[in-house]
Order: C-alpha cells, then sequence, then structure tokens
C-alpha cells in the first residue's frame, strides 16, 4: 500500500508529470502561432479513444496514432495554397470530434463516460497511465532538448535557418510528433476538449517575467504545475471536474500575471 | 575580365575562373506547369556587387532561393564554389514579439560565436550598443544593420542581401548602402541583393541583372538604365539622371506593394 493507491495523489503526480512537460512544448506552441493546431490535434484525440475502444489497444495508443495522422494531413495540407490554413484547421477539428462522437455512439457494447473523456477525470488515472506519463514525459523533454536550439532557430526565420544548414522539415515533423504525445499523455486529466489551455496558458501567464526563451519554460512549467494543484484541489473540495478547474486555476494565473503591478521587466 | 585569371571548364560545361564563387547555367524553375524562372545564366565573383532588380513578381526572391540551393531548379545547374561561406538576408519575416529574444542571443542561434566576435560584428554595422535589447523594440533599420553584422559572423565569401532597406526610412537607405560597399572593400566578399530602387543602388553597384521571369538586360548601372528592355519595363523614357529620379517617384507605391 502507499500513497499511489489513492486516486487523488495519483491525479496529482500524473497532473505535475504533464504540466512540467507543457511548459517547454507550450512555449514553442505559442511562438510558432500554433494554438489553433494544437486545438486541432486535441480534438481528433476522441477520434483515437473510439478507435482505441474499437481495436482493444491501450487508449493513449490509439489517441497518438490518431493525432499525429491528422497533424501529418494538416502539415501537408499547409503547403497548398487553395484554402487558408484556418479554414483546414476549422474543418478537420470539427469534423474529427464529430467522427469520434458518432462512432463511440455508434459502438453500443461501449459504455464510456464522455465527460470524462472531453473534460477530463481525476478518478480515471490509472498506475498503468503514471508509467505512460513519466516514461513518455522523460522521453519528450530529452527530444525537445536536442530540438531546442535548431527549433528555435526556424521559429526566428525558418528561411535563414534552412540556409544555414538546419533541417527545417524533419525537426517540424518531429515537433509536431511530440505535441501529439503530449497531448495523448494529458488527455485524461485535463480532459479532450481543454488539452491545449495546458499547452498555452500557462506559458503565456510566464512571458510576463521572461527575458529569455528559457525563463519562459521554465516559468510555464511552474506555473503549470501551480495551476495542477490548484485545479486539483478544488477538484476534490469542490468536487468539480479537473480539467476545466486546472484550466481556470491556469486563467487566474495569467490575468494575476498579466494585471497585477509587478516590477516592470525588461520585455 | 582580367586575362591573368584562371580558366577551368569542368564536366559540367562550367567555365569556372578562379573567382567564381556561384555560377548559373540556363537554370529554369517550373511550378505547377507556371514558368517562374527560364534560361537564367548568371556569374558571380569574388569582391563583386551584383544587384537584382525588376518588378513585382519578377521571381528575384525565388532566384536567390534556387542560388542558395532552398528550393531545386526544374532544369539547368548550378555550381557554387566548394564549401562557399554564405551569409544570408532573407526578406524581413514577421517577428512574433512572444517569443523573448535578445539582439545577442539571435546572433548565436545556429552558429557558437564568443562575446567578442559578437561584439566585433555589431560594432562592424555600427549597431553595438542594441546588444541586450529585444529584437522586437528594433526599428527597421537596426533589424537589417543586425542581421547583416549576423551574416557577417559566418565570415562569409558571399553576402546574399533580399531587400536590405526594407522597412528602412529614406534617410536610412543610402546610409545602409554605403555599408554594404564597405564592407564588400573590408571583408572582401562578394554581394547579391536584390532591390526595387536602381537609382539609390546605382553608387554601389558593380553590375545590375534586370529581371523579369528571365534575366532581360545586364551591365553596369548607367548601361542598364539606357537598356530598352529596362525602359520597357520600368516605363522610363530617357536615361537622364532626372529620368531615373522621377522613376523612383512613379514606383513608391509599386514597392510597397511587393513588401507586404
Amino acid at each position: 500500500m502507499t500513497f499511489l493507491d489513492d486516486f487523488f495523489w495519483r491525479a496529482v503526480i500524473a497532473g505535475v508529470g504533464v504540466a512540467v512537460v507543457a511548459g517547454p512544448l507550450g512555449c514553442f506552441v505559442v511562438w510558432r502561432r500554433m494554438s489553433y493546431l494544437g486545438d486541432t490535434m486535441a480534438h481528433s484525440a476522441l477520434l483515437g479513444v473510439a478507435l482505441g475502444l474499437f481495436l482493444k489497444v491501450d487508449l493513449m495508443i490509439g489517441v497518438f496514432a490518431v493525432v499525429l495522422a491528422v497533424a501529418l494531413v494538416l502539415f501537408f495540407f499547409q503547403r497548398q495554397k487553395l484554402l487558408t490554413n484556418d479554414a483546414v484547421l476549422g474543418t478537420l477539428s470539427h469534423a474529427s470530434l464529430a467522427m469520434g462522437v458518432l462512432i463511440i455512439s455508434l459502438m453500443a457494447w461501449v459504455r464510456i463516460d464522455l465527460m470524462g473523456y472531453l473534460f477530463g477525470d481525476i478518478l480515471a488515472v490509472s498506475l498503468n497511465d503514471l508509467y505512460w506519463i513519466y516514461g513518455g514525459g522523460i522521453l519528450i523533454l530529452l527530444t525537445l532538448l536536442m530540438l531546442w536550439r535548431p527549433l528555435l532557430a526556424i521559429t526566428f526565420d525558418g528561411e535563414l535557418a534552412q540556409a544555414e544548414g538546419v533541417p527545417v522539415l524533419g525537426v517540424q515533423l518531429l515537433f509536431m510528433l511530440l505535441v501529439a504525445a503530449v497531448i495523448a499523455l494529458s488527455m485524461k486529466i485535463i480532459g479532450i476538449l481543454l488539452v491545449t489551455s495546458l499547452l498555452i496558458i500557462p506559458v503565456s501567464a510566464a512571458r510576463r517575467f521572461s527575458n529569455t526563451p528559457e525563463q519562459m519554460a521554465i516559468g510555464g512549467a511552474l506555473i503549470g504545475i501551480s495551476s495542477v494543484l490548484l485545479g486539483l484541489w478544488a477538484s476534490l473540495h469542490v468536487d468539480t471536474p479537473s480539467g476545466p478547474s486546472i484550466v481556470i486555476a491556469a486563467v487566474l494565473f495569467f490575468f494575476a500575471a498579466h494585471i497585477l503591478p509587478f516590477r516592470q521587466f525588461k520585455y | 575580365m582580367l586575362t591573368s585569371v584562371e580558366t577551368t571548364v569542368d564536366d559540367l560545361g562550367f567555365e569556372i575562373t578562379s573567382g567564381t564563387l556561384i555560377q548559373s547555367q540556363n537554370i529554369s524553375l517550373h511550378i505547377g506547369g507556371k514558368e517562374l524562372l527560364s534560361g537564367i545564366s548568371l556569374n558571380i565573383s569574388k569582391a563583386e556587387i551584383v544587384t537584382v532588380i525588376g518588378p513585382n513578381g519578377a521571381g528575384k526572391t525565388t532566384l536567390l532561393r534556387l542560388l542558395l540551393g532552398l528550393i531545386p531548379a526544374s532544369s539547368g545547374s548550378i555550381y557554387r564554389k566548394p564549401k562557399l561561406r554564405i551569409g544570408y538576408l532573407p526578406q524581413r519575416a514577421v517577428f512574433n514579439p512572444v517569443l523573448p529574444l535578445s539582439v545577442s542571443r539571435i546572433m548565436n542561434l545556429t552558429g557558437n560565436y564568443s562575446k567578442l566576435q559578437i561584439e566585433t560584428s555589431l560594432e562592424e554595422t555600427g549597431v553595438q550598443a542594441l546588444k541586450d535589447k529585444p529584437v522586437s523594440q528594433l526599428s527597421g533599420g537596426e533589424y537589417q544593420r543586425v542581421m547583416l553584422a549576423r551574416a557577417l559572423l559566418r565570415n562569409p565569401e558571399l553576402l546574399v542581401l533580399d531587400e536590405p532597406v526594407q522597412g528602412v526610412d529614406y534617410m536610412g537607405e543610402s546610409e545602409l548602402y554605403n555599408l554594404i560597399g564597405d564592407l564588400r572593400k573590408s571583408h572582401g566578399c562578394g554581394v547579391l541583393m536584390v532591390s526595387h530602387n536602381l537609382h539609390v543602388v546605382m553608387a554601389s553597384t558593380d553590375r545590375v541583372l534586370c529581371l523579369n521571369q528571365h534575366i532581360c538586360c545586364e551591365g553596369q548601372p548607367e548601361d542598364v538604365t539606357q537598356h530598352p528592355e529596362y525602359l520597357r519595363l520600368f516605363g522610363l523614357d530617357s536615361g537622364s539622371a532626372l529620368a531615373i529620379y522621377s522613376h523612383q517617384h512613379d514606383h513608391k507605391h509599386h514597392i510597397s506593394g511587393e513588401l507586404t
């Protein structure tokens, strides 16, 4: 018997793990103006849940596969000029969400808590999920550490980075893979509809106090952890769904950072 | 051409003189059945300033990207001097202010340069005072000078500058062209740049290529401005200094059109 048998502590440990990964990765989502892309990828996660249930594989694997597939479709769609990115994202985002709900409702033999998947469920985190989150999380962070400089160069100016020998396409594809992975890992605790908020809100709050990319990444992780702790505490005591509680906590930090008259930083 | 220069013909048929940095032979680019560039042959030598001018959509940036090897040509071939060190200044990208980067940080994004190297380079382009400033707070002229300093860090044999005076005010333009001319002298590097503004460029360029999908005419600036193809493209009636001035005003609107 350990404290890992307690569902609340499992949720806390899972949430902290996810927040630590979401900080550095979320920075690039914000810097590269990919928040809507992240949202579209996350919405397709429900399709992954349906697929996982259908094929009886671990849902995280189903989600990861589908989210990655959608990301790749989007990535190559960006190269055509007929439709704007925005329209393509809007179409795919809702199509995949609708398809996910439809398929799940057609599989009459499975009973799942749809609300839990959409908005997160504090009771849903299993010991197995913790292994996934920490194993996957460490892998994601290590890969991101390797990609950090080339990604910064591409984000600053893709054309210049390419001319200076950065393998732009490979780095971008690998980055998409990391975002897909972090969505799959954080789905249970934050919920499909809210998953990208953990990528975006904490780092946006941290921007106020950051003079370097690294400060923003670490600040984002710290604010993310605080949001998870505050949100889950509220979830436990006020009995609210875990995802929205964490998001609201993050939003509180966001407003506190940008509205309160802290000492003015250089930027 | 100096007669003492060695000339060799390689197996692809390039006539390479010892000072050649980049040479293209009859390169063309088609995308989706559309011909963007056709039959471009050019040569850029050591310590030479070549300026590409041309109307909107003439393929100026595309030509630079082909020569840099960022996109493959549909046909034709390109020779680059082995291990050619290129300093590239692309058209100004839209900078996202959410990214907290200081000037000295962007100098080191793809290389490892010492503090001293970075400061020396910034000093050369006259912006050493900006080294700790966030990139998002730079003016147009400051930004281009910082990026120029960044390109110099690579100790380039060839500087490739796409619209180097983009976002620079009128007074700053000729100062920047003068600086580019000085850098050519002090570093002995070749310069290939794209510009709209022949009048200001004239003083500091050796050769002008007038581009409109193909090379319409090329030569020294005074000659090009007299060339019938140039006059047809830019709608000039004579090559007098006055006419060059009026050309410049005629096309002010035209220029800002391309910047968007």
